[in-house]
């Protein structure tokens, strides 16, 4: 085993426990495979492999408690269901092995399923998470999905994507480590999200075996392996300290008074809870997705507007960015796109939106109708806005809805170069820094292989939000992508002129202690030697070095 | 053959919640019991799989249907897991 892993390091603090790996895909049984012979032992062996699977998510459900036992014992049952175990019994009896013909009765009832509308959608992707787990068993693999375990772990994956952390117990997990995925993966804005350590683009860690203890740092992005009990006690000395300089609350605002007010981005309702809670001054991000994705139906205005009021009247100032979508995301409700080789660089954003403009209509009167009564300033933004033509079009329509406050993301290299045209359509800029690296360096934002060229700390990415920031006018021009969540780039981003930043609620208490120990002069002069230097990480190491109290409060 | 011909009154239909509560009440029964749209072919109440595969939504009617000793029991029972609301 190495002594030690080293990987990228996206969400800050130190931990320490058992490995828990999530195992990959269960592979689909092949076609025609056949069993020995002895068809009673086989369709016993496949009775018997279902009925684990149903123990074991009976046990889970009873832990968990609550609305997911109700969904975890509704799954035991099909797991039991006597009509999928008589056609799989068929099929063995045909000669089929038992995880084919596993495989293949789950396929019947997944077809049954498929054609029909929400609710059967999301049954078919528990059936075959049961079929998964059940050709598992035959097969002597391990489970599928998020490891059970009954004490805290550090959860090791080659990746993690949506569905795997859906279920997991933010109290179980102590760190996250991947082989893939950058600085803004689903696995490195989730763990900056709970407060987690996490380590992604770290070669090697799946190989580490079931329950080595390892000592997680998420900072330095070091990954060891058996580590001594002094280590994890220094480790954990550090990350105290540091959470006792994070106490602190009020508005975001230099050391010499420089207001810089701190947001939150929120993905919806239940997000509000955390955001109010870590002292977000407001909503920077408000992402509408939720609404729209997994349905095919498009939703009501008045659902839609009840969604917005939730957040709405939770907050003096929200910021809300109308539908993203395209063909990476594709929503039910509309025709297909057609293929897209990029979809990066396809119809998404407000490309999509200008296609099918009642959706973005009806999206702008339930804001408009929201927002009716409530003390809330309310603005609006459009993703992928590549001009000052369609910076135009976009205020026009909102403001035909009755809005007055249009504003646009700032992710594409062109909006940020040609900035200035753009200020004068447009009320206000968003920079959304995961976008724009991604397309100022041409790199896939998922793509591990990549994340060097997704670090927000590459110069020339400062460079473009400088001359966006610069751009503006004095128009507001806040950031609200991963980068202001660091709380080093936070003051780099405040010295480079921008005027606001809004982050996952959990990093907003870091970003406040960095800010409140610099002066604005501080944060110009950091601004300055990150962009004087010749790559991302002299411009970390120059800024830190203009930055002293980020040291001093262990950030 | 003992039959009940029933409106679905929960707000799920014959779906999540109430789905598992009729197939449960189902498997406890010792005989065979179908169900399905009046007029088409009703399929095994104990599945679950088969049950929500009729996508039965609120206010439609289903015909369930049991024969032998204590049949009428487990209907009774059966019609009341989609007829009692808040279920």
């Amino acid at each position: 085993m190495p002594d030690r892993l080293s990987g990228l390091g996206v969400s800050p603090g130190a931990g320490a426990g058992p490995v828990r790996t999530i195992a990959g895909a269960v592979p689909e049984p092949p076609a025609g495979e056949r069993h020995g012979g002895d068809a009673a032992a086989e369709t016993a062996r496949a009775l018997a492999a279902l009925e684990e699977v149903a123990a074991d998510l009976e046990k889970r459900g009873d832990r968990a408690g609550g609305e997911a036992r109700d969904v975890l014992a509704a799954q035991a049952m099909m797991a039991r269901d006597p009509g999928l175990a008589e056609l799989a019994g068929q099929k063995i009896a045909d000669g089929g092995s038992a995880p084919r013909a596993v495989y293949e009765a789950f396929g019947v009832f997944r077809d049954m399923l498929a054609g029909a509308g929400d609710y059967m959608a999301a049954r078919v992707a528990d059936l075959d998470d049961i079929r998964d787990r059940t050709v598992a068993v035959l097969r002597g693999l391990p489970m599928p999905g998020v490891p059970d375990s009954d004490e805290p772990f550090v959860l090791v994956a080659r990746d993690l994507a949506p569905a795997d952390t859906a279920l997991l117990d933010p109290a179980k997990v102590v760190a996250f480590v991947t082989e893939e995925g950058g600085p803004t993966s689903h696995t490195a804005i989730l763990a900056r999200s709970m407060g987690v350590p996490a380590v992604v683009a770290c070669p090697g860690c799946t190989a580490l075996a079931e329950g080595t203890v390892v000592l997680v740092d998420g900072g330095s992005g070091d990954v060891r392996p058996d580590p001594s009990a002094e280590e994890v006690a220094r480790a954990r000395a550090v990350a105290g300290a540091r959470s006792a300089a994070l106490a602190a609350t009020g508005p975001g605002t230099t050391a010499d008074g420089h207001a810089v007010p701190l947001l939150a981005n929120v993905g919806g309702p239940q997000d509000v809870a955390a955001a109010l809670e870590h002292g977000a001054e407001g909503v920077g991000l408000f992402r509408t997705e939720f609404l729209f994705l997994d349905r095919t139906t498009p939703p009501g205005e008045d659902e839609q507007e009840a969604a917005y009021r939730a957040v709405l009247e939770a907050f003096p100032y929200v910021a809300v960015r109308t539908l993203d979508a395209g063909a990476d995301k594709p929503l039910g409700f509309l025709p297909a796109t057609g293929e897209e080789p990029n979809p990066a660089l396809g119809e998404r954003g407000l490309r999509m939106l200008r296609r099918h403009p009642e959706v973005l209509a009806g999206q702008l009167a339930a804001l408009a109708r929201a927002a009716r009564g409530l003390p809330v300033e309310l603005l609006v933004m459009a993703p992928m806005v590549a001009d000052a033509a369609e910076a135009r079009e976009f205020t026009e329509t909102c403001r035909t809805a009755g809005i007055t406050r249009a504003g646009v993301m700032i992710e594409i290299p062109a909006a940020a170069l040609r900035a200035r045209d753009l200020a004068a359509e447009a009320a206000f800029f968003s920079i959304g820094t995961n976008d724009l690296a991604q397309y100022a360096f041409a790199a896939d934002r998922q793509l591990g292989a990549l994340s060097r060229l997704q670090d927000p700390w590459q110069p020339a990415l400062l460079d473009l939000v400088a001359l966006t920031a610069e751009g503006a006018g004095g128009k507001p021009c806040g950031v609200c992508g991963e980068a202001a969540g660091d709380p080093a780039l936070a003051c780099v981003l405040t010295g480079l002129g921008v005027t606001s930043l809004s982050m996952s609620p959990p990093a907003l208490r870091a970003v406040r202690a960095a800010l409140a120990a610099h002066t604005l002069d501080q944060c110009r002069h950091a601004a300055t030697a990150a962009r004087t230097a010749h790559n991302a990480d002299e411009a970390r190491q120059a800024a830190r070095e203009a930055l002293p109290g980020l040291t001093a409060l262990g950030l | 053959m003992a039959e009940r011909r029933v409106t679905v009154q929960t707000e799920a239909g014959l779906h999540a919640r109430p789905a598992a509560l009729f197939v449960q009440a189902a498997t406890k029964a010792p005989m065979d019991v179908s169900v399905g749209r009046p007029d088409a072919d009703p399929v095994n109440a104990k599945s679950i799989l088969l049950v929500i595969g009729l996508d039965v939504r609120h206010g439609e009617e289903i015909v369930i249907s049991a024969e032998g000793d204590g049949a009428d029991a487990a209907l009774d029972e059966l019609v009341a897991t989609v007829t009692a609301n808040g279920a």
